[in-house]
């Protein structure tokens, strides 16, 4: 099952080149297609929450280890990167550095002793750090600021160019994401990207064949703690303010939803699961007091009927499509569904192996269904 | 061990009782985990909402409808109860082969629901029931104690009786000991699954809208009171060992009690992660909790 996606492996990722760069146009497009600043803004947070999502999706959707405390990652980069250039006035490429650095090591240094743990010790475990973070962001008032948070960050200047506009800063935060994309496609597809999905498969099996588990499980938890330590350095700097109540639990818990309900072991599912339920809560503004029961409503259907995530879901309408038009093939169609639902069926087929194969009679018998 | 020996016996006392007392519904809100744990293997996320719900129902009989005290906290753990019932059928039942993660995700979004549903019906403020007999305090050794605090750990050892009774005497409680067990052994000798799994949804939302009744005059009440205490609860259930029912009583004590000694001895700001550390310290010792067998994979 594993071995299939390396036989496919440079059609794939020249494929993966394709759509990233595809999807990379179409966020260059969105500011002329949404002139609202508003909107903009909206759609820079939910590229920085797929940054994340991306690198949580490597972790749970790939090597099926939770995490519950993601968050913590991302407010520590956000922080350190604040305390570095606001309260000590560095330069913000050493920012960068603090803050991502910072992220690994602190990864590395709980990934060691809490990847031992497995099932729902391991998701106490992480939830522990998590809240152990959240409680110190909130507590320690002459570094952080409280919990009335931090003011005063800088905004983002690299190389001596001011990203001041909120157009200039959403294409820098596109072309990290897809830079992010790039790789993490190109990474599943790896010896590593093999070597994670056989542990999730089983880990017995896995060791058998002679996969260092505990070094995976290690790699891809300080990994994915990068991505969102580069997500909270674009947060920190984009904001300017940073507030210990966005990285609690609860925005723990809003990044695995964006995981699952985009599709677990799903790149581009990832990123529709976060943009999704980035966007979704604006829009529900309008409804004020009912948003939460409206965001409950749609997570619970949504899971109950789109198990699959977004992800599965449009790999199984791309199916039902091409059938339809004969074996055509659905090249990316609107710009808008395009990179997340034309090119990622495609490369799911390579990727996941296992849900494709278990599709098809699936998506007959419902076609056979209609017909008859 | 220094601390405790340079603290004066009151000051003792008084930290212990308190954190039996919270500790007593940590621990109640463990046993609600362990028991849909033990029959369908997962995590229900919404555990702190049939809590909250617990507290909040009560006040609502109490004060909307002018209803006594003992009427309205029957009928509060009642309407719990109910709830849990219903989120089995209409959100657990109908997916229950999907995978554990899928599961969880449906309860975190049940608890959402859950939550919004009682901020639109009722309101956000902060609500408070009335001590169960009063408030005059009993002083023991030193320390104050609130008769509330006895109703607590009473109530607290009386469901725990109730439950092992039930568990080791009743036909219930053994074939969904047999669930837990061997699903599928326990279906092939004719033990109904899904009402199994229907009952321990109700046995867990009951137990945790108890550990919320009685809470809720000792500490204030309000909509988004279950995360916390859902969170603290699912900690209490590891510490104890997962699958435990008794073992999670046991660590919501203890959870209980660390916690007040952090926050007197330490310092109260950091109070939550003392927990939190020495919980997570405990797991890197004995990665099955106090008391779990030692089978979990250790890799």
């Amino acid at each position: 099952m594993t071995c299939a996606p390396s036989s496919f492996s440079v059609p794939a990722s020249y494929r993966s080149l394709v759509s990233v760069s595809v999807f990379f146009v179409c966020l260059l497009a969105m500011p002329y297609v949404l002139p609202n600043p508003y909107y903009v803004s909206t759609l820079t947070l939910a590229c920085i929450n797929a940054i994340i999502v991306v690198g949580l999706n490597l972790l749970l959707g790939f090597a099926g280890q939770i995490s519950l405390g993601h968050a913590a990652f991302y407010g520590i980069a956000a922080y350190a990167t604040g305390i570095a250039t606001a309260t000590y006035g560095l330069p913000m490429e050493a920012g960068f550095f603090i803050a991502v650095g910072l992220t690994g090591l602190v990864a590395l240094l709980v990934g060691i002793p809490t990847l031992k743990l497995t099932g729902h010790y391991l998701a106490m475990g992480t939830l522990g750090f998590g809240i152990i973070v959240f409680i110190f962001l909130n507590e320690s008032i002459e570094l952080t600021g409280g919990p009335s948070g931090m003011v005063g960050i800088p905004r983002l200047a690299l190389f001596g160019y001011e990203f001041w506009s909120d157009n200039a800063y959403f294409y820098l935060v596109s072309a990290v994401l897809c830079c992010i994309l790039l790789l993490s496609l190109n990474l599943i597809r790896s010896r590593f990207g093999r070597a994670l999905k056989a542990i999730h498969t089983s880990e017995k099996a896995a060791m058998c064949m002679g996969v260092d588990i505990a070094r995976y499980k290690l790699a891809v938890f300080v990994f994915s703690a990068l991505y969102a330590g580069v997500a909270g350095f674009l947060y920190a700097h984009y904001l300017g303010f940073v507030a210990p109540s966005s990285f609690g639990f609860h925005f723990s818990v809003q990044l695995i939803v964006m995981v699952v309900l985009g599709g677990m072991a799903s790149v581009w599912g990832a990123v529709a699961g976060a943009i999704f339920l980035t966007v979704l809560p604006e829009f529900l503004r309008v409804f004020e007091t009912i948003e939460p029961l409206i965001y409950g409503s749609i997570l619970v259907l949504s899971m109950m009927f789109m198990p699959k995530g977004l992800a599965g879901g449009a790999e199984m309408l791309c199916r039902r499509a091409r059938r339809l038009c004969g074996g055509l093939r659905a090249p990316a169609g609107a710009p808008e569904a395009g990179p997340q639902s034309g090119p990622e069926s495609g490369q799911e087929n390579g990727s996941t192996g296992a849900l494709p194969t278990g599709q098809p009679p699936d998506a007959g018998a419902v076609r056979g269904g209609s017909n008859g | 061990m220094t601390p405790v020996a340079i603290m004066d016996l009151s000051s003792f006392l008084q930290y212990l009782f308190s954190g039996l007392t919270v500790g007593a519904t940590y621990g109640l809100t463990g046993l609600g985990f362990t028991i849909i744990f033990n029959t369908t293997g997962v995590i229900n996320f919404a555990q702190g909402e049939f809590v909250m719900l617990g507290g909040m129902l009560a006040v609502a009989f109490q004060a909307l409808l002018g209803l006594p005290l003992p009427v309205s906290v029957v009928l509060a753990v009642l309407g719990a109860t109910l709830t849990g019932a219903v989120v089995e059928r209409l959100a657990i039942r109908p997916v229950r082969t999907a995978p554990h993660i899928n599961l969880i995700i449906i309860t975190i979004g049940v608890s959402i629901l859950i939550r919004s549903l009682v901020m639109l019906l009722w309101d956000r403020d902060t609500h408070t029931l009335p001590h169960f007999s009063g408030t005059e305090p009993i002083t023991v050794g030193g320390a104050t104690l609130m008769p509330q605090s006895l109703w607590i750990l009473g109530i607290t050892a009386l469901v725990l009786v109730a439950l092992r009774a039930f568990f080791s005497r009743s036909i219930f409680g053994k074939a969904m000991l047999a669930c837990a067990h061997q699903r599928k052994a326990a279906w092939l000798v004719g033990i109904s699954v899904e009402q199994m799994v229907l009952l321990s949804f109700m046995i867990s939302a009951f137990v945790g809208a108890v550990g919320g009744v009685i809470l809720a005059p000792m500490t204030m009440t309000a909509f988004d009171v279950g995360i916390l205490l859902g969170l603290k609860g699912f900690a209490a259930c590891i510490l104890g060992g997962l699958g435990n029912p008794f073992g999670a009583a046991a660590g919501g004590l203890l959870l209980g009690v660390l916690e007040s000694f952090g926050a007197g001895v330490i310092s109260s700001a950091y109070k939550d992660a003392f927990a939190f550390i020495i919980l997570l310290l405990l797991l890197f010792v004995r990665p099955s909790g106090l008391f779990g067998k030692a089978e979990v994979k250790r890799v």
